[in-house]
């Protein structure tokens, strides 16, 4: 977290903004992903459950270690 | 002597106003607590970010939370069998309901022919209003929304349910009928 950055200001926005946009589209997926997962799990499909939370962690790592990038540029 | 503001500016990353103009320029609250918004930018931005994903393990809970309530609905043990009525009381094409288990939404129980009964669950799955048996057309209606069952199968046949009807399970057994569990029927 410490010393200068290897990036200059401008640059780093650009990163941030192309992070956001990668990370707004994961939570889209997640959201897409429960909804049909409590569809499913309501009309009595219970092998949709794991497959999904598996997928869901996936996305959620993905943005995780993106965010854990972002603010290892500073 | 107190250091101005614009003293402390690291000249490597000069300060940019909103309006783009010098800090010189800039009227004298703004030049005291100078705000680089370029810096204020990316710093929403980022924090943004860090919400997104804040939300993105929302979802990961939500799903961790689907996967348990099922596991607990599998583990739980099947009801024990309950009278529900005489064949001798329901006549071809009568309905009545009952709850089972004790405690639970209503159920129908509908005789379709002279040894056929089917039981369902009362409760439409579009938005839970009672569905009332149609047996000359074979169907079951949801009156609320113009919603269709399959008398049969439970499965949804018109209408905006799209999920069938959680059956019941029925014995006959001393002219007696049982209920003898709950089914869903993936969709």
């Amino acid at each position: 977290m410490s010393g200068p950055s290897r990036f200059i200001r401008s640059q780093r926005m650009t990163i941030v903004s192309g992070i956001l946009g990668f990370v707004v589209i994961l939570v889209v997926l997640q959201l897409w992903l429960l909804t049909a997962s409590v569809n499913a799990y309501l009309g009595g499909d219970h092998a949709i459950v794991v497959p999904a939370l598996g997928a869901s962690l996936v996305c959620f790592g993905l943005g995780a270690g993106l965010l854990r990038y972002l603010y290892r540029l500073e | 002597m107190s250091p101005r503001a614009s003293d402390l500016v690291d000249p490597d990353r000069p300060i940019r106003p909103p309006d783009g103009r010098p800090l010189a320029t800039q009227p004298q609250w703004r030049r005291d607590f100078p705000i680089d918004s370029g810096q204020d930018e990316y710093v929403s931005r980022r924090e943004l970010v860090k919400f997104m994903v804040l939300t993105s393990g929302a979802f990961v809970v939500g799903q961790a939370w689907l996967l348990l309530k099922s596991l607990l609905t599998r583990s739980m043990p099947r009801p024990a069998p309950m009278a529900i009525t005489a064949v001798s009381d329901l006549p071809v094409g009568g309905a009545r309901t009952f709850e089972y288990p004790t405690g639970s939404s209503p159920r129908l129980l509908v005789r379709t022919g002279p040894a056929s009964f089917v039981a369902y669950d009362q409760q439409c799955t579009h938005l839970a209003c009672p569905v009332v048996p149609v047996v000359a057309e074979g169907r079951l209606h949801c009156p609320c929304h113009n919603g269709w069952f399959d008398l049969a199968t439970g499965r949804p046949v018109a209408g905006p349910p799209q999920r069938p009807l959680p059956r019941i399970t029925l014995n006959v057994r001393g002219g007696i009928i049982y209920a003898t569990g709950v089914e869903e029927i993936a969709s």
